[in-house]
């Protein structure tokens, strides 16, 4: 019985269990399964393998891909290669934390609880807003969750996004906007950056705008007069951030902002070709109750003890149903657990000192790649540089020499198709950019 | 216990970040931040100490038995945890070019076209994140194949009363308008409420089969049929598809479109609430909607396709959360075509807690169950004053979890129990006889009952509190971390 996988029965076990019932066979348990659509064969699926055999399988799958060990990556775009600390991994694997499911009872639960309070907090600190959720899928949802609580805040149906705004994240907005009864509107960016006063135009009668900052170019936005001329139209300004950038830049909330959202990755998860990470979603106090997902609260106990619970549920789909803000059930929390043992590993110093490494580095690169700047402008951590030939090529030869360049932005900006973007994380050196400098001359010259 | 910002000290730090020795541009004053976050300072060896003790106030299926209905509550093997974190996975960047990324996507189409043989049907896409995301992505599907028809009079999703609470609100979020179908004594669809709701303004039927209550719906076929001679499609909501692997397929129920949760049936762990994975399969007349990028096969190659002219667009960044791939895909390897005896276990296990049990509790719905079953607590309401609410706190101090409590909807004081496959008879037999001791206690002691748990970290807790003045962030009422930087 117990031969396969992960099961824990013995052929004993078995048949004094199906005695118990009052059956036969297994086969008598299925027999409310209608003759017709029962599945009559053998599953055509691989054979299965002893645990060694599936390490090797694994292995020999994993060495097949170009992981940021095996080649010098500039690859940004919205996933980092940043350090993930040790510790992180430490207490990802602690069965108490991986194996529970969403703390529906408290008592047994404080653990995820008080690490998600604590993780709401620090969201809300780095972004400088009243509150967090426990977490949305990733960077793309909560643009579409922040969309739909607009829509619902201000009852106008039109949503401003900037093009400079991740392409991944407007497609994913524009995927949800119809169920929402929802029109997009997207601003193009002039020569790099948002335009207030165009962004401020579009705003008309729009529930909301949302740029990024830095924005998808590695420029920085002038983000105040962004939120502003949001404002002024009657729209809720939504940044969408970078985490890793909130030690060196303004939060949100502190220029008028009513939501910051963004990608979460950057502190604390591995690349993992995309996921699983953690999207994060901060909002005025006034937001609170149109909040999708999980938030936690503190209490007391029966005898005045602190404690934590999943709190405003009437807001979720297990109580109010169609009726709920969302139908999230399954978020991050793990991820965004792993985001916050990172920030605390940090503290307030080292993530300023983060913020400082990669804009210096970005710095140091575009005084060393002989290649013109695209758009001449303040970075963060990403630089886009004009290349002499397609950007593409410009990827392909340079991984020849086993230098990844970055992405090639043409793949979403039609006529920029000579333009590469380049990240640089503190994991990356000045001598890796000098190497990152040396191929490039040589596959552009 | 304390907060992690409570034991910050100014001054106190872990990380060390790497810095060059180069300058630092300037940032332009207006974008610059000036008050730095109030972040915890706190050396590494006590950021180690407060998750270890977090850790040690929860409980996760390491811990002990955890039937947590409908939630699917396995072990989580760790050689799922190993493979995820080889680095050729766990470092790989999502814009890698495909030709860097081949190992990847090999395993994601390996995992489609196994997933494509468990529910039957031919299309995969593995993008959705979670199960609830799946379902929000199937109605986007529908929506597609009608507007593609000419069908735009279609606005209407029927879903049964035992649902859960992810398929009304996914309706909404969709666009639809929801009708809702009624459950026989004996737990099916009721085919006659069925027809007479089923229109030319029905889109389509969301439904778990089996059910909420655990029970494979006996007139599946018959409901296939109502929806499809209307032109109308079926979606199943795959949260209950342990129940069947190789035992009976979503297609051919007459599904057309499925989601799978790669985080019940699939073993990727929890986490406390996530991540999950939540692919969706579908018939090949639905394909050319699916979620941009696709991984598809060219010969000896793989690639992501994004050139998809028909598709519904993106429902979140990248391929899919590939992560939750590798664990489900060593999973479904460790097991092979004997994926059907884990459904069998699983399934076994749940008919021997019902038969154990089914003398002290009520059970609404007699007949065998499939993975997963429903109690109800309502004469120990009635004769004792004794809750499920009151079975599940009490629980907690025999050192099991509780199960799911008070859902599905149709049943008073519901307890829903789903041991799944991985449990010892051993196991099973303990949780039968604390539900058992409970169940006498609720005539002998109630009141140690009612102020169950006695021996966790806490007491029960006040949620009514908590939703009316809420505290979701902490106050930084002493002086602490605040405006540490500028003081150095």
């Amino acid at each position: 019985m117990s031969t396969a996988g992960y099961l824990s029965l013995t052929a004993a076990d078995r048949d004094a269990m199906l005695e118990a019932i009052g059956v036969d066979s297994i086969d008598d348990l299925f027999e409310q399964i209608p003759v017709g659509v029962r599945f009559a064969r053998e599953l055509d699926v691989p054979e299965a393998l002893p645990e060694a055999s599936l390490v090797r399988r694994l292995e020999e799958l994993a060495a097949r891909n170009a992981d940021t060990s095996r080649e010098l990556s500039f690859l940004g775009m919205g996933i980092y290669d940043h350090y993930v600390p040790a510790i992180v991994d430490t207490f990802l694997s602690r069965g108490e934390f991986l194996t529970a499911y969403t703390p529906y009872q408290p008592e047994m639960s404080q653990g995820v609880l008080q690490s998600i309070f604590e993780y709401q907090t620090a969201i809300c600190e780095l972004t400088a807003m009243d509150v967090s959720n426990a977490s949305g899928y990733d960077g793309t949802t909560v643009a579409a969750d922040a969309c739909l609580i607009a829509r619902h805040a201000t009852g106008r149906s039109k949503v401003v996004l900037a093009e400079a705004l991740s392409p991944q994240v407007r497609q994913v907005v524009k995927t949800y906007a119809p169920g929402f009864g929802m029109e997009v509107v997207e601003v193009p960016h002039d020569e790099g950056a948002t335009d207030p006063a165009a962004l401020g135009a579009a705003a008309q009668d729009a529930a909301a705008v949302v740029f990024q900052q830095p924005n998808v170019f590695g420029c920085l936005e002038r983000a105040p007069a962004l939120a502003a001329a949001a404002a002024d139209a009657g729209a809720l300004p939504v940044a969408h951030v970078d985490l890793a950038s909130l030690g060196l830049l303004e939060a949100p909330g502190s220029y008028g902002c009513a939501m910051a959202i963004g990608e979460g990755q950057s502190i604390g998860n591995h690349q993992s070709y995309g996921g699983p990470h953690y999207g994060f979603l901060a909002a005025r106090n006034e937001f609170i109750r149109r909040m999708p997902g999980r938030i936690v609260g503190e209490t007391t106990d029966l005898e005045g003890r602190r404690g934590f619970v999943l709190t405003l549920q009437t807001r979720e789909q297990h109580i109010r149903r169609e009726k709920a803000t969302s139908n999230m059930t399954t978020n991050q929390t793990l991820l965004a657990l792993a985001g916050l043992i990172t920030l605390c590993w940090l503290g307030p110093e080292g993530l300023r000192e983060l913020g400082e490494t990669c804009t210096a580095l970005a710095a140091y690169a575009k005084e060393r790649v002989g290649l013109p700047v695209a758009f001449d402008r303040p970075h963060f951590k990403e630089v886009a540089f004009r290349t002499p030939i397609p950007a593409r090529e410009v990827v392909a030869r340079a991984r020849e020499h086993g230098v990844h360049p970055g992405y090639p932005l043409g793949r979403d900006y039609p006529g920029l198709d000579d333009v590469l973007l380049v990240a640089f994380t503190e994991k990356r050196t000045p001598a890796d950019v000098d190497r990152l400098a040396e191929v490039l001359a040589e596959v552009c010259g | 216990m304390e907060l992690i910002f409570e034991k910050s000290q100014p001054g106190r730090r872990a990380g060390r970040v790497p810095s060059y020795d180069l300058p630092v541009p300037e940032i332009p004053a207006e974008l610059r931040r000036e008050t730095p976050p109030r972040l915890p300072e706190v050396p590494e060896n006590e950021i180690v100490r407060h998750f270890t003790e977090l850790a040690d106030r929860n409980f996760g299926i390491d811990t002990g038995f955890y039937p947590l209905g409908s939630c699917t509550m396995k072990y989580n093997p760790r050689v799922n945890e190993r493979v995820v974190g080889l680095p050729g996975f766990r470092d790989l960047h999502p814009l890698q070019e495909d030709e860097g990324a081949q190992g990847a996507l090999e395993l994601m189409w390996e995992l489609q076209e196994i997933l494509a043989e468990v529910a039957g049907l031919p299309a995969v896409t593995l993008q959705p994140a979670a199960g609830s995301q799946g379902e929000l992505t199937g109605l986007m599907l529908m929506r597609a194949a009608f507007a593609d028809r000419g069908e735009h009079g279609r606005n209407v999703i029927i879903t049964a009363d035992t649902a859960h609470g992810t398929n009304p609100a996914s309706v909404t979020m969709a666009g639809f308008e929801l009708a809702k179908v009624a459950t026989t004594d004996r737990g099916n669809l009721d085919l006659d409420d069925l027809r007479g709701k089923v229109d030319d303004r029905t889109a389509g039927l969301m439904l778990t089969n089996p059910s909420t209550l655990g029970l494979f719906d006996e007139g599946i076929e018959e409901v296939a049929e109502v929806f499809h001679s209307r032109g109308a499609l079926l979606y199943y909501d795959g949260a209950n598809l342990n129940a069947v692997v190789g035992r009976s397929r979503p297609g051919d129920m007459g599904f057309d479109i499925v989601h799978y949760n790669l985080h019940k049936t699939f073993s990727q762990p929890h986490g406390g609430g996530g991540p999950g994975g939540g692919p969706v399969a579908v018939r090949a007349e639905l394909e050319p909607f699916l979620p941009a990028p696709v991984v598809v096969r060219d010969g000896d190659a793989f690639r992501l396709d994004h050139d998809r002219p028909r598709s519904i667009g993106r429902v979140r960044g990248f391929a899919g959360p590939f992560g939750v791939f590798v664990r489900s895909y060593a999973f479904m390897r460790a097991y092979g075509a004997a994926l059907r005896e884990m459904s069998d276990a699983a399934v076994l296990n749940a008919n021997y807690l019902l038969a154990r049990l089914k003398d002290v509790y009520d059970l609404p719905y007699d007949r065998l169950c499939m993975h997963e079953f429903v109690l109800s607590a309502r004469s120990l309401k009635r004769e004792h004053g004794v809750t499920a609410l009151d079975v599940a706190k009490r629980l907690m101090d025999h050192g099991i979890h509780p199960p799911t409590i008070y859902f599905p909807l149709v049943v008073s004081e519901a307890l829903m129990i789903e041991p799944t496959e991985t449990e010892t008879k051993e196991r099973l037999d303990e949780f039968v006889d604390a539900m058992r001791s409970i169940a006498a206690e609720a005539a002998t002691d109630p009141e140690t009952l009612k102020g169950a748990p006695h021996t966790r970290p806490v007491r029960r807790l006040d949620e009514v509190k908590a939703a009316k003045e809420p505290v979701v962030r902490y106050a930084f009422e002493q002086p602490g971390a605040a405006a540490t930087i500028e003081s150095r």
